[in-house]
């Protein structure tokens, strides 16, 4: 560890006491779970706490981007999307590769290069009805050249979106508006059959990491739920290094008072597409460690709705303050799967039944109209009352 | 030569004793014999003879024995029809009169089952009864039925009948269809011109459906250049044509002047045929994985005399250079070929010109849906400046609420004309309601609005689920506004759409009326730009705001209405719109209603354009509209009209 690092960890203790409380809990589910531990923690269990800790993640690049910058962005989840297709694209290339050469074993002949690809697409590209590859899986059997892609794909979508955007001074609601958009033309273009990533069907099987296919999914896991939990601390730790830097103090002017600090002489443009492009690369990160998790993406995942819920969990959570959005996510998203997945016990009313799956999201939209309207700054003002002072 | 004269002999010999008989059934006794044993080769003079009587029992006679429906009785082969009620004792029925005439058992009497060849021969000779029957609703109704599927059997008895009617309307659409079997059928070359040319102004598509196989090709092939004038096109194989080298050669191959090619699969097959201790022709199994080294593979056992020897890629170019390909028509005649090319042509500018102004109608039909959708919005976003994103719940309300008076009242047109104001109250009551209690604390923070109406909105949309399930609701709209409006063969458009157009323009000019003429007209502009001056003088910002607010979301609930018609009632109604009317708001310009025309219009026409492009993909067509909107936000960034001075302020 290098010097300013360490002083800006004593500036920020948040940051340790974030990073140690992260630690503890990863460790515990570690030993807790059925892969490495004493098994009291299922694998489904796992994978659900692993795609929360995504969540977490993108959550904290909104935070960054609405909370700290000001821009309400209604589209983030296309870049996490993005990011699942593009590893989801590998992932599903090389799994169907090996399964065609391990039946080209029992072939009489060798195989041709141009007919394992051929056997790949059909595998691949049949429930659309073809067996050619677009361009764009051109690089898709090379991991390291998909995984850049990973961030530059959507790194560049935001950059060129947030270019256009910007330079034509489209602020507040009105920007909202073209990031929902945004999301949409994405969703839509990916619901086509013909858009080259299998339309409706999306990419599934990511769950299967090909060439282990003798390890178990409850190691398989862990080692998600490991990256998952890394990635977030070191998230947490890059998004609280910007906001405590110059960067940070100009975005917050940015927030505040846009005009002024154009006219102090910084280039706002350029800051906010900085952070802009730096949050989709984040949420994009995010997305390629949910999907192979979640095992399956399709365009549905980045309709319009699920950006709005990221706002949502943020705004619960309280923006502005990281440790917020973290909270938020993990609290609306873990709360929505209990009770949406039908764990909640049903609330007899006497005339009625209260079933939580038909009224979970009735009773989530009015509690967010409540935070909204009586507590801004969501739990994370909690905090900030318990300990009688913020940092945002 | 003499079975023939015979033959014809006998039906003259017949059809004078027939004649000579009285009653029906005494002529159809007469043909017992060749009606219950029929066949195609006996039955005409019968029918002829039957024919001849004429009147409406011969048509009805007909019409059993080809449906079927003829009997006899076995003890004197009396021909009757029948009728049963438990299937073991039939009633017996006079041919001529109807009338019962006795009884029988199952077993005393017989269907006549005529074969398939008879039946057709019935049909036609049906056909040509039936259009020169004294009935017009009989002949409109042949006519008809003959129009769904026109043969070559129809044609002179379609003649005879044009020369009898009468009707000058059923004469017109009579003549129309023997013109177009006449343009098929007829043996006279200057006739089929002469018809084919009649419908060079006519867009049905029996006609397109007729003359576009007149100019069927066939593809031909010589080795020596055609003769000018006896193919319709040259044609050259392109590899990514319709026409393939592949199929050329094929071509050549099938007509003996060369070796067939060998395929890749082919050759993949010969050498695992031919594989002996993992090698072939010496060379091991291991390294064939490339072409080239399969080709070698194939090579060296053609060589040992195993398999023919492939044949070479120049080897099959040369002999598709030295051949000549060309098409030429299946229609034998020129005359008509060159007639049909000049009708068609004529025919399809019409069809181009049509389908513009449909085009341009779709355009205009969905731009006045998007206008009628985002005129609510128009005035909480445009002149409030609230971004009320519950706007499409409000939508998806008025069109419940029209569901809901349904149940009421049954009967549809009525039933509408309730639904209308009744939705325009329940989601004023819902918009007041909900500016009271939620907006009117935000006015100052329009990003936090806009995630409050969102919490509104979700709830909305899963309490509509909670109550009217998943499934479709039904909002059916009056008969009168059932079908469409047949322009010609290729412009329709429904009378909904007509309606929603009517109502959007109403709904224009009543908004703009509202706006511009009235006392709330002026106030609301007043509040929205200076609250505070305008509280001075003596307005109430508050009950103007929630006024407002009101009208805007009534005016979502009466659009809600209008699009429950036509499109399905579900509690995603609205969420399908929403994304769509901000967009129509905000590239038409924020804060005036002649912006959200703009936009609607521009939204509308640019789907419909795109959409035209690429018709099977209504998907693509949304992306690229969205795309084209975000660029075009770049260049105005205010929208179409926007507003200048103060107004445009923040």
């Amino acid at each position: 560890m290098n010097g300013p690092l360490i002083k800006f960890l004593k500036q920020h203790p948040s940051v340790l006491i974030f990073l140690t409380i992260l630690s503890m809990f990863t460790v515990l589910i570690s030993i807790g779970s059925e892969a490495f531990g004493y098994g009291f923690v299922s694998t489904s269990l796992v994978k659900t706490l692993g795609k929360t800790l995504c969540f977490c993640l993108i959550a904290l690049a909104m935070d960054l981007v609405w909370g700290y910058c000001g821009i309400l962005s209604l589209g983030h989840f296309a870049f996490f999307g993005l990011g699942g297709y593009m590893i989801g694209m590998w992932l599903m290339y090389e799994r169907t590769r090996l399964i065609v050469m391990e039946s080209a074993q029992n072939a009489q002949l060798p195989m041709t290069t141009q007919e394992i690809q051929d056997a790949i697409g059909t595998q691949i590209f049949g429930v659309v009805g073809g067996s050619e590859f677009p361009v764009i899986w051109a690089f898709s059997h090379l991991f390291w050249v998909q995984l850049l892609l990973v961030i530059l794909v959507p790194g560049l979508l935001a950059l060129i979106f947030g270019w256009l955007a910007f330079r034509s001074r489209v602020t507040g609601v009105y920007l909202s508006i073209l990031t929902q958009a945004m999301t949409l033309a994405l969703a839509l273009y990916l619901f086509q059959n013909d858009s080259g990533l299998r339309g409706n069907n999306g990419l599934s099987g990511l769950q299967n990491l090909p060439g282990l296919e003798g390890t178990a999914q409850s190691v398989i896991s862990m080692w998600f739920f490991w990256g998952s939990a890394f990635a977030l601390g070191m998230g947490y730790l890059l998004v609280k290094l910007l906001t405590e830097s110059k960067i940070g103090n100009v975005i917050r002017g940015i927030r505040d008072d846009e005009q002024r600090v154009r006219f102090l002489g910084y280039n706002v443009e350029v800051y906010k597409l900085f952070i802009f492009t730096i949050t989709a690369i984040i949420a994009a990160i995010g997305g390629a460690l949910y999907y192979p998790q979640a095992g399956i993406i399709n365009p549905a995942e980045i309709a319009p709705i699920a950006s709005i819920y990221l706002a949502v969990w943020v705004a619960i959570g309280g923006r502005g303050r990281l440790y917020g959005a973290v909270i938020g996510a993990a609290v609306v998203s873990l709360l929505s799967s209990w009770f949406t997945g039908g764990q909640a016990p049903n609330i007899p009313l006497g005339f009625a039944t209260l079933n939580w799956v038909d009224w979970w999201l009735v009773l989530l939209g009015l509690s967010f109209v409540i935070v909204t309207l009586y507590a801004p700054k969501g739990i994370g003002g909690l905090f900030d009352k318990l300990t009688k002072g913020g940092t945002s | 030569m003499f079975r023939i004269i015979l033959f014809a002999l006998c039906c003259l010999v017949h059809t004078n004793i027939a004649s000579a008989q009285g009653t029906f059934q005494d002529l159809v006794q007469y043909h017992a014999p060749n009606i219950i044993k029929g066949s195609v080769k006996t039955a005409p003079p019968v029918i002829t003879d039957i024919q001849n009587f004429g009147g409406p029992v011969a048509t009805d006679f007909l019409l059993a024995w080809q449906s079927k429906e003829l009997w006899f009785r076995k003890s004197d082969d009396r021909l009757i029809t029948v009728t049963t009620t438990d299937k073991k004792t039939y009633t017996l029925l006079d041919l001529q009169t109807g009338d019962a005439i006795g009884s029988a058992t199952k077993s005393e009497i017989k269907q006549i089952k005529p074969n398939s060849g008879l039946r057709g021969m019935l049909g036609t000779s049906l056909v040509a009864s039936q259009l020169i029957s004294d009935d017009i609703n009989t002949r409109t109704a042949s006519l008809r039925s003959l129009a769904r599927d026109p043969k070559l059997t129809h044609l002179a008895p379609l003649r005879v009948a044009v020369a009898k009617e009468t009707d000058p309307d059923l004469l017109v659409k009579m003549t129309r269809l023997e013109r177009l079997l006449t343009t098929q059928y007829d043996t006279n070359s200057y006739e089929r011109v002469k018809a084919i040319n009649s419908f060079s102004n006519d867009l049905g598509l029996d006609v397109r459906g007729r003359l576009n196989p007149i100019l069927d090709t066939q593809i031909q092939l010589s080795k020596t250049a055609p003769d000018h004038g006896k193919f319709a096109q040259i044609i050259t194989p392109n590899a990514n044509g319709e026409f393939t080298p592949t199929d050329a050669y094929a071509m050549i191959v099938a007509q003996g002047w060369a070796e067939p090619d060998i395929t890749t699969d082919e050759k993949r097959q010969a050498i695992i045929n031919n594989i002996e201790n993992g090698s072939v022709a010496g060379i091991d199994i291991k390294t064939l994985d490339t072409a080239q080294s399969r080709d070698a593979a194939y090579a060296a056992l053609a060589k040992l005399g195993t398999v023919p020897t492939d044949v070479s890629d120049a080897d099959i170019q040369a002999a598709i250079n030295t051949t000549h390909f060309y098409t030429t028509y299946l229609e034998k005649d020129p005359a008509v070929v060159a007639a049909t090319i000049e009708t068609l042509d004529s025919i399809n500018t019409r069809v181009g010109i049509s389908n513009t102004i449909d085009l341009f109608l779709d355009g205009l039909s969905l731009a006045s849906i998007f206008f009628l959708a985002a005129i609510g919005l128009a005035i909480t976003f445009g002149v409030m400046g609230v971004i009320n994103m519950a706007h499409g719940e409000f939508i998806m309300m008025g069109a419940y609420t029209g569901y809901l008076v349904q149940q009421i009242i049954t009967n549809y047109t009525l039933s509408i004309i309730i639904a209308i104001p009744a939705a325009f109250m329940v989601t004023f009551a819902a918009g007041v309601l909900m500016e009271r209690l939620i907006i009117r604390h935000l006015y100052h923070r329009p990003l936090e609005t806009l995630l409050a109406t969102f919490g509104v909105s979700i709830a909305l949309q899963q309490l509509a689920k909670n109550i009217f399930g998943t499934q479709a609701r039904p909002l059916t709209s009056p008969d009168w506004l059932g079908g469409a409006w047949q322009i010609n063969d290729v412009i329709s458009i429904s009378w909904i759409r007509v309606a929603i157009f009517v109502l959007s323009i109403l709904f224009f000019l009543m908004l703009w009326f509202t706006l511009n003429k009235t006392r709330l007209g002026l106030e609301t502009r007043a509040v929205t730009q200076n609250p505070r001056m305008a509280a001075s003088m003596g307005i109430n910002p508050a009950k103007i705001n929630m006024l407002t607010f009101g009208l805007g979301s009534g005016i979502a609930g009466i659009a809600g209405v209008a699009i429950g018609l036509f499109a399905k009632v579900t509690s995603e109604l609205g969420s399908d719109y929403i994304v769509q009317s901000f967009m129509t708001v905000v590239v038409g310009g924020v804060g005036n209603i002649w912006g959200t025309l703009a936009g609607a219009a521009m939204i509308g026409f640019l789907q419909k354009g795109i959409e035209w492009f690429n018709p099977s993909n209504t998907l693509a067509a949304q992306t690229f509209m969205i795309v084209f909107i975000i660029i075009f936000i770049q260049f105005r960034p205010r929208g179409i009209i926007a507003l200048r001075g103060r107004a445009a302020g923040d």
